[in-house]
């Protein structure tokens, strides 16, 4: 389960010597990083140089193929459900459906993170009138702009608990407003002991991140060392 | 178990917003019922004859037509990996999707049976066997079906290869049904072939979730 978060001073996601490679190709190797409650990590590096893919790695859904992830002290590997149970991740794709209504969507997901029903779907509403979208609630997926879309996705890691927050270029269609609310929302996030994992080629305000420069841990080309 | 009815009631809900999906794979099934009349001739001998294997092999393909978009709808938005990430396990959330499918198609195959039945002159003691097997045999090929869908994901012309992965594997559910359907007409013992499906039913529902997730992991690797 996911643990409370005022408890959560004691807990830190390192890792160590990660490599990854996608395609037969290594993307990069011998990444290290440590995040405490509060902290935030920015992934720089122009396009294809991993952040993607680390992001993925973090999430659980893509195996390293060298390293050590560790929640805590304890490895992911050993309790890869518990992870997830901990950690949003939101990716390129939005996850709407055409049919689905905004309040529908947001409501669903919370609904999956949180045993009760009722708590989940305030939360979810909460979320939703957060990103500015209370007068869309009840409008279907396929009459949503890309913005808009991005906003209902950006609502469902508020609608339910989760320390571990890992986006992959979370500013993508965002008008500037909605990219304000969102970094007031991420400094929410990491005052309440959560942590975040953060790629983008965007301005984004994040306070005391530290930044991972991803080129930096790309291999050396082949045949010339 | 709330978090897997969620899922079911969400997949149900799409379906019925979507509609296309159920209401297809009923009117194939209607419809490729009513051709063999035509192509074989009306003689009541004949169709009785043949009414349990066409009704069975006519249902089965039916099925089949909506199962590539089982995993492929979520594989493209991205929902699949959110449910990959989400604190239910994987295998529930599958498990349900494939409940929601049978829901959408086998129930609805269940129901149209018996009239296209007695279209072919099925002999009334086939009826009561009929319905045994269908109830028994179509959550079976939701459940194998879901592997071959959960496989194919990602693949191009998936629909195609997935039956060429799948219908070999439900050629035991279709022996059986029939079997059941024809030993009551000839007036046997129609429970020893059902006992059969019911058994085949109870290890694809222990089986299918897993190696679906399995595949399915592999996909949003």
């Amino acid at each position: 389960m996911v643990p409370p978060m005022s408890t959560a001073q004691s807990l830190l996601f390192r890792g160590s010597e990660l490599a990854c490679r996608r395609g037969g190709r290594l993307v990069f190797s011998h990444l290290g990083f440590t995040l405490e409650p509060g902290g935030a990590l920015l992934l720089l590096g122009p396009n294809g140089s991993g952040k993607s893919s680390l992001l993925r790695v973090l999430a659980g859904l893509l195996r390293p193929c060298a390293g050590q992830l560790d929640w805590n002290g304890q490895s992911l590997a050993d309790d890869p459900e518990a992870h997830a149970a901990r950690t949003h991740y939101l990716g390129h794709h939005d996850a709407i459906k055409p049919v689905l209504s905004v309040a529908e969507a947001v409501r669903f997901w919370a609904r999956l993170h949180r045993s009760d029903t009722a708590e989940a779907d305030r939360a979810a509403d909460a979320a939703i009138d957060r990103f500015g979208l209370g007068h869309l609630a009840d409008m279907p997926g396929r009459m949503l702009s890309a913005g808009q879309k991005r906003r209902v996705n950006l609502a469902r890691l508020l609608a339910a608990p989760c320390p571990l927050w890992l986006m992959d270029e979370p500013t993508t269609a965002l008008d500037r407003a909605s990219i304000a609310v969102l970094e007031t929302v991420l400094a929410e996030h990491r005052a309440g002991g959560g942590m975040v994992v953060l790629s983008t080629h965007a301005d984004i305000v994040l306070p005391d991140a530290a930044i991972l420069t991803l080129d930096r841990f790309a291999p050396a080309p082949e045949g010339l060392s | 178990m709330t978090r897997f009815f969620e899922v079911v009631r969400r997949d149900l809900r799409l379906a019925l917003r979507q509609g296309s999906d159920s209401v297809m794979v009923v009117t194939f099934f209607i419809l490729t019922v009513i051709l063999f009349p035509f192509g074989l001739g009306p003689e009541t001998n004949l169709l009785e004859r043949v009414s349990p294997g066409v009704l069975m092999v006519t249902a089965l393909l039916a099925s089949m037509l909506s199962l590539d978009r089982l995993f492929q709808a979520d594989y493209e938005d991205g929902s699949l990996e959110l449910l990959a990430m989400s604190p239910m396990p994987l295998e529930l959330a599958v498990a349900a999707k494939m409940l929601a499918h049978w829901l959408t198609t086998g129930l609805p195959l269940i129901v149209v049976a018996p009239v296209l039945a007695v279209l072919l002159h099925l002999p009334a003691d086939g009826f009561a066997p009929l319905l045994a097997a269908m109830v028994l045999g179509t959550p079976v090929l939701s459940l194998i079906g879901g592997i071959g869908a959960a496989l194919v994901l990602g693949a191009r012309r998936g629909g195609v290869l997935l039956s060429l992965l799948i219908l070999p594997l439900y050629i035991p559910v279709l022996i059986f049904s029939v079997g059941a359907i024809d030993a009551a007409i000839q007036g046997l013992e129609a429970g020893p072939h059902l006992l059969i499906l019911g058994g085949i039913l109870i290890a694809s529902l222990a089986l299918s979730p897993w190696v679906a997730a399995a595949a399915l992991r592999q996909a949003v690797e």
